[in-house]
């Protein structure tokens, strides 16, 4: 029987051998495994580029960047996404006018002022508001947000946009007020001490001295609120409305991309359509948006983190 | 001199008064909608609603292909995900050296989870609808939501085995086991319990979620419960979707009721999950 | 510590799965009829075919029947590749989709269903306008419309922005109503809110009051109370809506249209496909008025068709 031999020459037993061929057996399934998510990237890419290059080839890019009348689907198409491209922007804008800083100014409260018996009951509810599906803040959107705003503003449509962010602005807030919370409290406690020791006032502590050097946290936690507007579907789907609009009146029905997606998926799109065609172009672009703004959000991290 | 003090102080008082407003308000807009949802949907929600099928008549409509469907498709996710998830996060934290190749595979985990999950849709209408031909079945479904959710999953696991303490990794060496059998006998049991608050994470997570399944699946009535995997489905958060969009004001109510099983669905797998990671504190400790 | 684990996760694993198996099983079939018919297609034609299939399935439960709703022509899409067992549809089979099927092998049955009444309908609170013509219907509905507000169709309308619903390009709706109104096929202006789904056209309409929509007279019928259905003239026709007898005696011009179902010839061979389709004729006159369309007088050569 031949002996098998390891690294440094040394003779194995059969089970130790056995037991060795296990772990490489197991250490190469699992580095296979770690390969999944790198294959399911590369199959989102593949996919978004393939099926959209049948779009591009009937299409140009600048038409398609720059065009301002989106009916793909219409006898005489037109190719421009900048309606759709609106509809996001200005539903993306709304809601961070909600919920940056209801989120920071909570993180700061949660953080530097809220005492410990206070913290540990408010924070499960903001726990709460994340883990509601945005299913529930679309029908909220459509059956309470929007009627109030009819009353306020009669011009108001029945699907607007103006519904739709708000509903993404509260369903955002517990984003950014966990992740700037984090960074708040990262912060050393020698900066809090120092400020107050100078004379300063809680107020002119937290905002001047712990949240500049939280910056890069709360900076990214900005960015991936804004990121995850961006790709929220159900509730513009169901409240903002499915006519493209190149508009910026946030009291107008629009159409944002991820709603015009929706909307394209529920017919049938056999391959080489172009109606198939066009729901890869947007949601190509909608990926690199949101891929665009996770890198910035990671390198701001990285910039501008407070070194002690 | 005193003046500017004093008017810091009244600035510093105004503004935690006002940050405290601002958290009571956020808190009260929760509080508006489990109400709105309650008083909407309360008085339909019983027996024959979860029992019962879609119908073109509100008060005989019900939920059961929806809730059927949904617990199918996530039970599928998971047996999906779990394993590949957990493999992967044993990869990243046991094996895998400080190099390029590793913080390559790390930026991509994190950038799938930056991803709209909308995105993950189209991958699965590209992918698993056409290309491997599954059509808008359940496995399909089931696939691309096992992709959303592993990040989660990934990084929860992550989580678990860092909190395994080394010393039992070092005492196993220390008897001779391999690498692999440690894993398998030390670290993954030990770190088990926090892997399943990662499950429950995930379960929550894609209990939730409509986007990607409306890509994949997009029926508008489906009155039976799938019978194998390759079968069309419905999910929860989709039906409700469906009930949103009738104009009838009855159909308004039953998705209120739809939602309010859906927040109870979720309750559940949530306080399961506090429960166990309360019960591992006390077990670690 | 883990054993216990073990325990409490295994028996949450059997409870999930005795309900999941539970609520499979316990399939009221009555009859012992199995089998699949899926179902996509026409908007319009949805709620008979959901109507039908809601009451089949009582006394049929283990026939499982998926509808969609990607309108006429979606529906026809896949019906001609041999995806769907049933196409819903709001218009006739063209030639090319007629074509196409042959090149596919697929044979199929025409079947009339019923009668429906193409309905124009503005916002409730609009008492300013009871009837159009056809010839300003053309004028707002056109490709390239130079309409924007209602005055720019007639001064005496007030001076506001009209907002437009209508179904799709997947729709046979719109297909019919641009050939009669517009005089070509799918020949539409642009700006409207276009969606395959009438529920999104009734909420539309329902809550603006400045707009317009048209789709099929049983969306106008289940909303009567929030909608306000506009009598149509025509050159050679005075004013008339749509209602039960108008359709039904046709004289609700150019509107008027039959609905049809088109059934795939080798899925017709299945036992469940032929016992759906005797359903579908023998009972389903009432479904039909239920549901806001017009049945016809005799389905007897419909029933005759099926083999």
């Amino acid at each position: 029987m031949s002996k098998k031999q390891n690294k440094e020459g040394l003779i194995l037993s059969p089970r130790t051998a056995r037991m060795k061929l296990s772990d490489t057996i197991a250490k190469n399934i699992f580095l296979f495994c770690a390969m999944i998510s790198v294959f399911a990237t590369i199959g989102i890419v593949l996919s978004l580029v393939i099926d959209s290059s049948g779009f591009f080839g009937k299409v140009s890019l600048k038409d398609f960047l720059t065009g301002t009348e989106w009916t793909p689907l219409f006898a005489d198409p037109r190719f421009g996404v900048l309606p759709l491209v609106a509809g996001t922007v200005v539903i993306t804008v709304i809601s961070a006018i909600i919920s940056l800083p209801v989120g920071l100014l909570t993180a700061v409260y949660l953080s530097e002022y809220a005492p410990h018996k206070v913290r540990t009951i408010i924070k499960p509810f903001i726990e709460i508001l994340a883990g509601i599906p945005s299913i529930v803040y679309g029908f909220f959107a459509l059956t309470w947000i929007t009627p109030i705003l009819q009353k306020l503003m009669p011009q108001t449509e029945i699907f607007n946009a103006l519904s739709a962010g708000i509903a993404v602005g509260i369903m955002t807030i517990p984003l950014v007020s966990s992740l700037s919370e984090d960074a708040l409290r990262a912060v050393p406690d020698s900066l809090r001490q120092g400020a107050l020791a100078l004379g300063a006032t809680k107020l002119e502590m937290s905002m001047g001295v712990v949240v500049k050097a939280a910056i890069s946290g709360i900076a990214a936690s900005f960015v991936l609120a804004i990121s995850r507007a961006i790709g929220e579907t159900m509730i513009v789907t169901i409240a903002a409305g499915a006519r493209p609009n190149f508009t910026l009146n946030p009291l107008q029905s629009v159409q944002t991309m991820t709603a015009f997606i929706v909307q394209v998926s529920q017919g049938d799109n056999p391959q080489g359509s172009v109606g198939f065609y066009s729901l890869f172009a947007v949601g190509l672009l909608l990926f690199v948006i949101t891929l665009g703004l996770n890198i910035i959000s990671n390198k701001i991290v990285k910039k501008y983190r407070y070194e002690l | 001199m005193k003046d500017n003090i004093r008017y810091r102080k009244i600035k510093n008082k105004m503004f935690h008064i006002f940050i405290l407003a601002i958290t009571c308000l956020a808190i009260l807009v929760l509080f508006v909608l489990v109400w709105d949802m309650l008083s909407k949907g309360l008085k339909t929600l019983d027996w024959q609603f979860l029992t019962s099928y879609p119908s073109m008549f509100a008060k005989k409509a019900g939920i059961l292909p929806a809730l059927v469907g949904s617990i199918y498709i996530i039970l599928l996710t998971i047996l999906f995900a779990v394993p590949v998830g957990l493999a992967t996060a044993v990869y990243l934290e046991e094996y895998a050296k400080d190099n390029g190749f590793t913080r390559f595979i790390k930026i991509n985990i994190s950038n799938l989870s930056g991803t709209p999950s909308i995105v993950f849709g189209l991958l699965g209408l590209a992918i698993f609808v056409k290309f491997f031909g599954l059509g808008r079945s359940v496995i399909a479904g089931a696939l691309t939501m096992a992709l959303v959710v592993l990040p989660t999953v990934i990084v929860s696991s992550q989580e678990a085995l860092k909190a395994v303490p080394q010393y039992l990794r070092h005492g196993s060496f220390a008897m001779g086991a391999t690498k692999w059998q440690t894993i398998r006998k030390i670290v993954i049991p030990s770190a088990l319990p926090g892997v399943l608050t990662g499950v429950i994470l995930a379960i929550s997570r894609a209990l939730g979620e409509s986007a990607p399944l409306l890509i994949v699946g997009a029926f508008s009535y489906v009155a039976f419960l799938p019978k194998d995997i390759f079968d069309s489905f419905m999910t929860l958060p989709i039906q409700i979707y469906l009930w949103i969009g009738q104009p009838k004001a009855e159909f308004r109510e039953i998705a209120s009721t739809g939602i309010i099983v859906l927040l109870i669905l979720l309750l559940g797998i949530n306080s399961i999950a506090i429960f166990l990671r309360n019960k591992y504190q006390k077990n670690i400790d | 510590m883990i054993t216990n684990m073990k325990r409490t996760v295994s028996a949450v694993a059997i409870a999930i799965s005795m309900t999941f198996i539970s609520a499979c099983g316990s399939t009221n079939s009555g009859s012992g009829l199995t089998g699949t018919i899926k179902i996509d297609g026409s908007s319009t034609v949805f709620p008979i075919t959901q109507a039908v299939v809601e009451n089949f399935n009582y006394a049929n439960r283990d026939v499982r029947i998926p509808v969609g709703v990607a309108g006429t022509g979606g529906g026809m899409k896949k019906f001609i590749n041999g995806e769907i067992d049933i196409c819903n549809a709001s218009r006739p089979i063209t030639d090319s989709e007629k074509e196409t099927a042959k090149k596919n092998g697929i044979e199929y049955v025409e079947f009339k269903v019923a009668y429906d009444g193409i309905s124009v309908v503005v916002n409730k609170s609009n008492n300013w306008i009871n009837n159009i013509s056809t010839e300003d219907l053309k004028k707002v509905w056109e490709p390239n419309s130079k309409i924007k507000k209602w005055s720019d169709l007639n001064p005496s309308y007030p001076n506001a922005e009209i907002k437009l619903y209508g179904p799709g390009m997947d729709s046979g709706t719109t297909e019919y109503f641009t050939e009669v109104i517009n005089g070509q096929k799918m020949a539409i202006r642009k700006d409207y809110t276009p969606s395959e789904d009438d529920n999104v056209l009734i909420q539309g309409v329902r809550g603006e009051k400045y707009s317009m929509g048209y789709f099929g007279y049983a969306f106008y019928y289940e909303n009567k109370d929030d909608l306000k259905v506009l009598g149509i003239s025509s050159p050679n026709n005075a004013v008339v809506g749509p209602s039960f007898d108008t359709i039904k005696n046709g004289t609700y011009k150019p509107l008027g249209r039959p609905l049809f179902i088109y059934v795939n010839k080798k899925s017709m061979e299945q036992e469940c496909i032929k016992e759906f389709l005797k359903y579908y004729f023998e009972g389903s006159k009432e479904h039909i008025t239920e549901v806001g369309y017009v049945p016809l007088d005799d389905y007897s050569a419909e029933i005759a068709k099926i083999k």
